[in-house]
Order: structure tokens, then C-alpha cells, then sequence
């Protein structure tokens, strides 16, 4: 079983990725984080997500209230335990100031959200038979 | 515009294949080929023999190199503040964890494990070719 963080506020979107990620083999334990400071809470076991378990792999948007992508991707490169989480960007922006500010932070991957239905889940297949399958994800903290 | 990839690798077993397993995708890809660190380095900085060459879009990275190991070289490129944003692929022959995390920890971008099998390889590097050249969004080289 593989623990996915998905650090979404749109619930369309939330619910697409479920259903991609439904049959996937592995199977995913798919976890979501509405907003960027419940992400980084449930990253660090804090409050409400004390016995949240440490994800595998992260899905982030770029567009998010209370704390935006952005500052969620430099708070997880900058912690030596959780940087070594790969973290994927999903979102709607193409703005290549945002592709390259994502990779500064040490994003691991860019990806843009399609706007079509079969397209999105396409790419949430992708996303779990490359990263999910045949990527090797630490199994180890990073501080260890 | 083809895609430039470079290739770190001093194995030509493993050369060959990854050049078939490119040229069979069909995409617009130029494939430079170094084998070891400090040639990888010359490249990336465009010193010496590397004068001429052209920015890579993406590197695909071995472990274990002649003259200067692969860590070292993924840790230059991610201190690198240009250098630091193009996406580095570590491709390897090692399964230890402690390689893993290491390469997560210098800011590898992904982490795979190169298959015994030529079936398997090929199939590998067709998955690199489908998500890292078609799915994601690498950064444009214009505006570096």
C-alpha cells in the first residue's frame, strides 16, 4: 500500500484523482489536504493529523488558500526529514515563472492539469504507473 | 526544437540500449552521451570539451562513474543555481536504500533502478521518454 498526499481545494478535481487512482496497482491510500497549512500539519503530525502516516509520494497544486503551493514546496525542500518526499506539482498554470520557480524549489515534476476529463485521468494513470510503479521512492526518513 | 538530453553513463551496453530504446520512440530527441563526472561537468558548464554544447533539458544520471562519482555530480548540478533546475534523472544499477535517500536528499528528481533484463530496460526508458518528454513540463531553455 502506497500513502499519497493530495494537497487540493477544488473538489472536482479531488474526486477525479480518486477515481484514477481507484484501481491502481499498488493499491493507494490516497490522503487530501484541503489547504496549505492543513497539508503542512499533516505532514509534520500535528493537531488533528497526529497519527497521519508519512506519505510516499505528494501531489501538490499551486493555487491554494490559507498557504499557496509555493510556500508549501520550499517548507517540505527546506526540512531534511521531508525532502525527500517526491513532490509532484499538479496545476492549471502553464506560466513558465511558475515551472521554473517550481523546479528551483526542488519540485521533482511539473505537471499541467488538462481540461478535459479524459485527459486528466490519463494523466493521473500516468502519474501512478510511472511514479508509483516504476520509480524508486525512499522508504526511509530523510533524516535517518 | 529536438529535446536535448545528456546522458551520463560508462557502461556501452547500457549506452546502446538507451540510444534504441530513444530512437525507437519516434520523438525529436538528441541524445549526447558522456561517461564520466568530470566530462558531465565540462558539459553542464561548457568548459574545455564541452565548449559547444548545447543546455540539456534533461540528464539521466549513473551512481557509479569513473574520475567522479554520480552523487557528486547530482550534488554540483542541484547547488547550481542555474544548473539546478534542469530535471536530473539518477539511473543506476543500485537498490540500496542508502542510495535512494542520498539522491532524494541531494534533490535527484527521480530515482530508478536500471533492470537486468533488455526488455525491461528498454521499456524503462520508453516510460523516461513518455512521462519526462511528454507529460511534464520541463523548463524552457529562453529564458534562463
Amino acid at each position: 500500500m502506497m500513502t499519497v498526499l493530495l494537497v487540493e481545494d477544488s473538489p472536482g478535481d479531488v474526486r477525479l484523482t480518486q477515481e484514477a487512482f481507484r484501481d491502481a496497482d499498488p493499491p493507494i491510500d490516497l490522503r487530501v489536504a484541503v489547504d496549505g497549512v492543513d497539508a503542512l500539519s499533516f505532514l509534520r503530525q500535528q493537531g488533528t493529523h497526529s497519527d497521519a502516516p508519512r506519505p510516499d509520494f505528494i501531489l501538490l497544486d499551486l493555487n491554494l488558500p490559507k498557504m499557496d503551493g509555493r510556500e508549501v514546496l520550499a517548507h517540505i525542500k527546506e526540512d531534511d526529514d521531508l525532502k525527500t518526499i517526491p513532490t509532484v506539482i499538479l496545476t492549471t498554470s502553464e506560466a513558465e515563472a511558475d515551472i521554473l520557480t517550481s523546479y528551483r524549489l526542488q519540485a521533482n515534476c511539473y505537471l499541467s492539469k488538462p481540461v478535459y476529463l479524459e485527459d486528466f485521468e490519463s494523466l493521473v494513470k500516468s502519474i501512478s504507473d510511472f511514479w508509483l510503479t516504476k520509480v524508486k521512492l525512499p522508504r526511509q526518513r530523510g533524516d535517518m | 526544437m529536438p529535446i536535448e538530453v545528456l546522458l551520463v553513463e560508462d557502461s556501452p551496453g547500457d549506452v546502446r540500449l538507451t540510444q534504441e530504446a530513444f530512437r525507437a520512440s519516434g520523438k525529436a530527441v538528441r541524445l549526447h552521451l558522456v561517461s564520466d563526472g568530470i566530462e558531465a561537468m565540462a558539459f553542464l558548464r561548457r568548459e574545455g570539451s564541452g565548449a559547444d554544447a548545447p543546455r540539456p533539458d534533461l540528464i539521466l544520471l549513473d551512481l557509479n562513474l569513473p574520475k567522479m562519482d554520480g552523487r557528486e555530480v547530482l550534488a554540483l548540478i542541484k547547488k547550481d543555481q542555474s544548473l539546478r533546475i534542469i530535471p536530473t534523472i539518477i539511473l543506476t544499477t543500485s537498490d540500496a536504500e542508502s542510495d535512494v535517500v542520498m539522491s532524494y536528499q541531494l534533490g535527484a528528481n527521480c530515482y530508478l533502478r536500471k533492470p537486468a533484463h533488455w526488455d525491461a530496460f528498454d521499456s524503462l526508458v520508453r516510460s523516461i521518454n513518455a512521462f519526462w518528454l511528454t507529460r511534464a513540463k520541463l523548463p524552457q531553455q529562453h529564458v534562463i
